[in-house]
Order: structure tokens, then sequence, then C-alpha cells
């Protein structure tokens, strides 16, 4: 099976977050990692190819300290990667890298495509779904687990309060994968060796920008949430203090 | 992130910090780690804190299973196998790339001393002084975990002075074994190894090492020591009582085992200077944990000044550590990339580029232990009461940290080395030392002079590293024309000239990196190299003067104290005001960073 792998650099989980200037972002200078969904959209595509033999191809989207994400999924066992190298591919909505991937992906058969659920990031957990729709393909989300049909693959799906469900659908699909299902890997030093000897092929903002559209999503304001705390006295006899206990609990905190 | 002056490929001359200056792009830095090292980091970061720390508890408990189970994880990831080369199943990757893991695995004591003594000390006889039989037969098993190694020199009685051992070996009348009877003390992951590199003289006369399987009949291990720290780590004494091993065994030549002794633990020092650095990032990460939850007077601890002192400190340390270590390792792959791989003189080749830099790795084996025990001791204090009990980390990384003072060469020895061996390089004329050292004293009793002075953010410090440098030469030189070849019989004027040594080499380290760093903006850099020159000079002032009161009298002695004042003339800076910037930055970042 040919199998591509959609991955994103987002900021380190731990890493204190401090906003842009404009207050739309969060600043660069932070340290990054492989968004944990697409860790484990890897994985299960690198088990597929273990199983049933092909190729997985990593694509990402982001300025030349994405394409770390791309080395370590090379060096992990992917095949070969595709950078959309561009800082302005950064500030896309989901619409838009979808497209972008979309276009460049165009011309090259996949069987499979695989996202992580959503990116740890925006949290959007919609672009595999519109690339889906893009390509006119079907697609399945929170993906738990991948068998092989002849007819085409059957998935099992996380729905909620511990129910599953299982989809039996033809290839080719996108499926967007849910973290935890398999256990990670480490890239080892002799895959690490071997990646930089990988195909990494390149493609420019200018490349990709026919197929892209004014941003239909916008961050307008970001914050960070304020922490208050405030002391109110509730004056008056017991009873009457009583009364209005409760009905602070009720109507302004909420919990009773 | 590509470097912003490329690593140049000349080869350094080991020893020549004395009397050289560097330029930027001879120095090798951990911003200068390529992204397949990067990848290295990242690899051996996980496993350590996914796969050792979580089970450490375990470990400690002398889990010898779980012990050797890690070690097939580890080698699985090729982690046992930097330094094998690739026909034997090994990485075959550079230095950097074996201090990068000696440095990454180190965040839980017990294991980094197993792993070291069997991917080192177990394994690397074998890959430098094998031949293409022993190799063959051994290296693939060592790099797959399948056998663990060990290395069995010291005796009851004889460690630092290793040449003095009583194990014999005397070969069987058939001329098919040599019959080994004798014992060896504190050896590590004897309790569960299967092949032990063990030195014993042959006919009671010529030193010489010897490949032994656990299984060759006449071989015993004895019971477990009880240690201070690195309890999960096995140290058992090994009872050689007519112990048979086959002649084939014999590892390099009979009476040259020395060769092989010395330049195990050269070849080792440098990644036991990187595990120090590594395990000072580990404690600082605890302490800077604790201190962000605890509250002492309505106020987090981390709030305190003299606390954030302490974490300052720890970060300056890990700073300076990375510099020197990664400036060594760099120098040696540079020399290394010189050799032809598939000549017959490859390994001796090997052997010698690494030999080069003796001076330097004990350097960082000295630094590296001294600064780790500085670390855990200030994580036990910011803990307080609780840095004393044993269900917190700080505890057990304390007395685990003891011991890398102590082995592969006490810091003693290596102090000894230090000096030795850059006098021995000087009389010799391999280092210009003598010239340099003429010219100095030519200089100073000329009375000042006017320099060119250094520029940049960096220049009093450019100023302070060049004067240090004087400071060694000066007093190296009044040491010798004192004492002249009988000086290495004083050992406390070796040591304190030894000290002045270290400290210029790794503030200069630290100065060089953040020079280099500095296009880029490096405030944080530039404070911690700050604070790190200031109190190397407190050390360096403190031994030059106890080696000056020791050598001269009278008049004699007022001369030189002059010239010595002159040369340690520097604005004080206000370490206060550095130490604050850095602790914050760390701080609030829950970890050690460099910008």
């Amino acid at each position: 099976m040919k199998i591509l792998v959609c991955m994103k650099q987002v900021p380190q989980k731990d890493a204190p977050l401090k906003l842009n200037e404009s207050g739309t972002w969060i600043r660069e200078d932070v340290s990054y990692e492989v968004n944990e969904p697409d860790a484990y959209a890897l994985e299960e595509a690198l088990r597929q190819k273990e199983k049933h033999g092909g190729e997985v191809v990593v694509i990402t989207a982001g300025p030349a300290r994405a394409q770390q994400v791309l080395r370590e999924a090379l060096a992990k066992g992917a095949d070969r990667a595709i950078h959309l190298e561009d800082a302005g591919f950064v500030g896309l909505d989901a619409f838009n890298t979808a497209r972008a991937f979309a276009a460049a992906i165009k011309d090259q058969p996949f069987d499979l495509i695989f996202t992580g659920l959503q990116s740890d990031d925006y949290g959007f957990a919609q672009t595999g779904v519109i690339l889906a729709e893009l390509l006119g393909w079907p697609h399945a989300t929170i993906i738990m687990q991948i068998e092989k049909k002849d007819s085409g693959i059957r998935v099992k799906r996380e729905l909620e309060a511990g129910f599953f469900q299982y989809v039996d659908m033809p290839i080719p699909a996108v499926l967007t994968i849910q973290s935890g299902i398999n256990k990670l890997r480490y890239a080892t030093l002799i895959g690490i060796k071997q990646a930089k000897n990988k195909p990494m092929k390149k493609v420019t903002l200018a490349e990709a920008q026919s197929a892209l559209a004014p941003n239909l999503q916008q961050i307008r304001r970001l914050y960070i949430p304020e922490k208050t705390k405030k002391t109110e006295l509730l004056q008056g006899g017991a009873a009457e203090v009583a009364k209005k206990l409760v009905e602070k609990l009720r109507d302004e905190a909420r919990v009773i | 992130m590509a470097t912003a002056t490329p690593v140049s490929r000349k080869k350094i001359t080991g020893g020549s910090f004395l009397i050289e200056e560097r330029q930027l792009d001879e120095v090798f830095t951990p911003e200068d780690f390529t992204d397949e090292h990067r990848q290295i980091a990242q690899t051996t970061d996980e496993f350590a804190l996914k796969e050792i720390a979580p089970v450490a508890d375990k470990l400690e408990k002398k889990d010898w299973a779980l012990t050797r189970e890690l070690l097939t994880k580890a080698s699985e990831l090729g982690l046992t196998s930097v330094e094998v080369p690739e026909t034997y199943g090994g990485m075959d990757m550079d230095k950097v790339s074996a201090a990068i893991v000696a440095e990454r695995i180190a965040k839980y004591g017990s294991f980094v001393v197993t792993f070291g003594a069997h991917s080192g000390i177990g394994t690397l006889p074998i890959v430098y002084f094998g031949t293409e039989e022993q190799k063959r037969k051994y290296l693939p098993k060592l790099a797959t975990a399948e056998f663990v190694g060990a290395y069995a020199l010291s005796e009851s009685s004889s460690g630092s002075d290793a040449l003095n051992c009583r194990t014999k070996a005397v070969l069987s009348p058939d001329g098919k074994h040599y019959i080994l009877n004798g014992e060896k003390m504190w050896i590590t992951n004897a309790s569960f190894a299967d092949v032990f590199i063990i030195f014993a003289k042959v006919d009671g006369e010529k030193f010489s090492a010897f490949i032994v399987e656990k299984t060759f009949p006449g071989f015993a291990v004895g019971a477990e020591e009880h240690k201070m720290g690195i309890r999960g780590s096995s140290t058992c004494p090994l009872i050689l009582n007519d112990c048979k091993v086959p002649v084939e065994n014999l590892l390099g030549e009979i009476g040259k085992g020395h060769i092989i002794a010395f330049n195990i633990l050269n070849l080792g020092r440098f990644k036991l200077g990187a595990g120090c650095v590594g395990g000072a990032r580990t404690a600082l990460q605890d302490a800077i944990a604790y201190a962000k939850q605890r509250k002492a007077f309505n106020t987090t601890i981390s709030q305190f000044g003299l606390i954030r002192e302490m974490i300052a400190d720890m970060a300056v340390d890990i700073w300076t550590g990375e510099s020197a270590v990664y400036r060594t390792v760099g120098m040696m792959d540079v020399a290394l990339s010189e050799i032809d791989k598939g000549s017959p003189d490859a390994t001796r080749e090997t052997r010698k580029a690494i030999e080069e830099y003796a001076v330097e790795c004990s350097i960082i084996k000295v630094w590296g232990s001294e600064a780790l025990d500085r670390a855990v001791d200030a994580t036990v204090q910011v803990y307080g009461g609780y840095g004393f009990v044993e269900e917190y980390p700080a505890e057990r990384a304390y007395r685990d940290s003891r011991v890398n003072r102590i082995f592969e060469g006490t810091n003693e020895i290596n102090r000894l080395i230090i000096t030795g061996f850059l006098m021995k390089r000087a009389m010799t004329g391999q280092l210009p030392l003598m010239p340099a050292i003429k010219r100095l004293m030519d200089e100073v009793l000329g009375g000042p002079s006017m320099s060119e002075t250094p520029e940049g953010p960096l220049a009093a410090e450019k100023a302070i590293v060049a004067n240090a440098k004087k400071i060694a030469l000066f007093t190296a030189g009044a040491a010798s024309q004192k004492y002249m070849q009988a000086l290495v019989d004083q050992q406390e004027i070796m040591g304190a000239l030894a000290d002045i040594i270290i400290e210029t080499y790794c503030m200069e380290s630290a100065v060089l990196r953040a020079e280099k760093l500095a296009e880029r903006g490096a405030e944080l850099a530039t404070a911690m190299t700050q604070v790190y020159v200031a109190r190397a000079m407190v050390t360096i002032e403190a031994a030059a003067r106890k080696v000056i009161a020791a050598i001269a009298e009278g008049d004699m002695l007022r001369t030189q104290m002059a010239i010595l004042r002159r040369l340690l003339k520097y604005e004080p800076i206000n370490t206060i005001a550095l130490r604050e910037k850095i602790a914050a930055r760390v701080i609030e970042q829950g970890k050690y960073v460099t910008a």
C-alpha cells in the first residue's frame, strides 16, 4: 500500500508560550516538536507497510524548521518526504492547507492518506476531512484500527462513551488517526544515518499559490486566560447570608 | 539550524590552547550539531526518559534481568555501538555522536555506569586492540548486547598503580591456554557480564590483557559490594582460580597491556565528562521543579535570591561543561576524519588521534565530575530537608555522583596527567611551551606592555582568558625552573598548576562558544560565560598564589607576586545581576536553556 502521512510541526507541549505583537498567534521563538496525533499516524502507516509492503511518504507545510518533522519521520522509516517550504504556509487555515497538500500530491497515486486526528496547536481537526473532499475520496475520523480487506479496508472508529463503530470502506481513502492507538517507535541511529540519503522534495509557496484562496478562517485575537481571584464578604444574619450564598453558587459560580 | 560560522577542518595540536589563540571557526559547539546529531540527542533523551527513568527504583534494587533488557533495547536503537565499526554490526559514528549519547543517556546514575562499562571500557579494547578474529567473534554480540562487556583492571591493592597487579598468567604445558590466577576488585557489570577484559602479568612479569568469557573454567564472580551510590549497578570482585583462557584470547601483545589499560581509560574519559554534564542537566531540572512549587514565607522558594543563585550557577556549569566537552570532541573528529578507515593502520591511527587530546579529555573528566558534584549538592540544598531523605530524587543523585571523581582515573591522577603530559610535550618539543614561557618571562620582566585590546561584548573576558594563559605559563615556568625534572614529584604544585590549566581551558571554551553565538544574539550565553569567567578566576588566583608562595621567597617572591598581580588585574563584574538574569530565564523555562 502506498500511504501518505500529513504531518505538522507544533510548539512543544511544555514550552511556555508568548503571544506575538499583533496578538494573533504565538511568538516564533519556542521549541517545536511533531504534532502528537501525527506521530501515531506515521507509526500506523509504518506498521501497515511492514505488514503489506508498499511505501510511506510524509508531507508537511511550514518554514525550514518544519523539515525536522520530516527528517524524524524518515529516520523512523518513511521512504521519502515532501516539504511545502515557506513561512507563509504557517498561517493557512485548514481549507487552504488541504488545498496546498492536494496540489502537491497531484498525479501521485496513494491508497491511503493519514493525518493525525487534529493538531495540538490550532486543533481544527479539519485538514484531513477537507483533503478527502477535495480529492473526492471517502474519509473516516478518529481511527483506532485499520485492517486490510480484499475490497478495501475495515476501520474501527472511536465514538463517545466507550462505543466503537466498524466501517468497511473502499480505497483510496483518508483516515484521521487517534492518538495512542499504537506504541511509537524511536528513531534508531541506523535509521537516522540512512535518512540522510532519502529523497526530500521541496515545493515552494509560488508553486502551490494557484491552488490557494483567501483564508476562510481567521484568528482575530488570541489571549492567555487571566487568573482572577475575588473575595467577597457576605454581610447580614446567618439566614440571610446563607440565602445569598446559595444564590451566588447557583447563578454566578453555577456549581449547584 | 545551520550555524553562522562553519567549522573548519583544521587539525589542532592537543594542549596547544595554552599558547595559541583559536579562531571561532576552529571551535565546535553544540550549536554546530548537524540534524543527525540533534536526532541522536532526541532518540537518546526519549529512551532515557521513557525507558530508564520510570524503572529507576526497580533497577536500584539490582534487577539484573531488567538491566540487561534495557541494554538490549538500547542496542536495538544503536546506542551501545556508536563507536563500533560497521563491519562488526556497529554504527561507526563520530565522537560528537558518542558524546551526545553519553550526555543524554545520563538521567539515572547507575544505568549510566552499566552502559558505559559495557559499551565503553568493555567493548572498546576489542575495537582498538583486537585481532580480526577477536573482533569478528565478540564485537557483533557486544554491539547487540547479547554479550555484556566488563573491564577488570583494579585489584584490592592496586588501583591507580594498576601495573602493580598480582594476577598472574602462565602458559599451559600444551601451549593452548593461559592459566590465570588472582583476584580483581570493583568490577562494574560483574554479576551479569559475559565477556571480561582482564589484565594479568604473564609469568608474574609481563603485564598483558586477556578476553575472558564467564564460562571459562576457573572463573568466578564474588559478592556484590555495598556501595555509597550507583547501587543499581553491579560491582563485584572476580576470582580467577586456574582460569583457562585460550591463547587466542590474549588481547594485544604480551607485556604491552599497559598500552591497552591506559589508552582505554583515555578513550573513555571524554564520555565520562559528557555524562556528568548530562547528569547536571537532570539535577538542575529537578531543582527548578521543586523550587517552583515549594512555598515558604508565602512565596515559592524559586523567588529567593540565594536559591536563584544556586540555580544560576548550575546553568553556568552546564553551559561551560557543554562548551568544553564539544570543543574537545570536535577537535577529535577533525583529527579522526583524516584517517583512511580502510588502511591497515586505521585503528592505530584512531587511537593516536584520540590520545593527542589526552590533556583535554582529562580536563573534562576532572571538571565534569566536580561540576556534577556541585550540581547535585545544590539540588539537595534546594530541596532542604526533603533533599536528605530517600523518597526524593536529590538524595540518590547526590550519592550517585560521587564515584565519578574516583573511577576512570581518580581526579588526582588526572590532575597529574594534565600537568605532566603538557610538561612532557614541552620537554620533547612536541608543543612549543618552553619558547612561549621564555617569551612571557621577557615580556613580564620588561614591565607592562600595550598589547592589542580585544573588542566586542566579551572583550573583558577575552582579555582575562589571555592573561589566564599567561598565568598558567608563568607559574608552570617558575615551578619548572625551580624543580626542573623533579617537578613531577611535587604533586601539590602539579595539582595547583592543573587547576589553572583546567579553568583556563573551560572558560576559554565558554567564551569562544558565546562569541560564536553572539552573531545571532546571545544575551543569556554571554551572561553565563561572564559568571563562569568570574568564578574561574577565583580558582586560578588561589592556585597561582599557592604555587608562587611555595616556590619563591623574599625578593623573588615579591617580584613574582608583582607579575602575578599584573596578570590578575581586571574589573569585577556584577555577578549578582548576571546570575539573576540567568535564573529568571531557566526558572521560567523549567530547564537549562541557552537562549
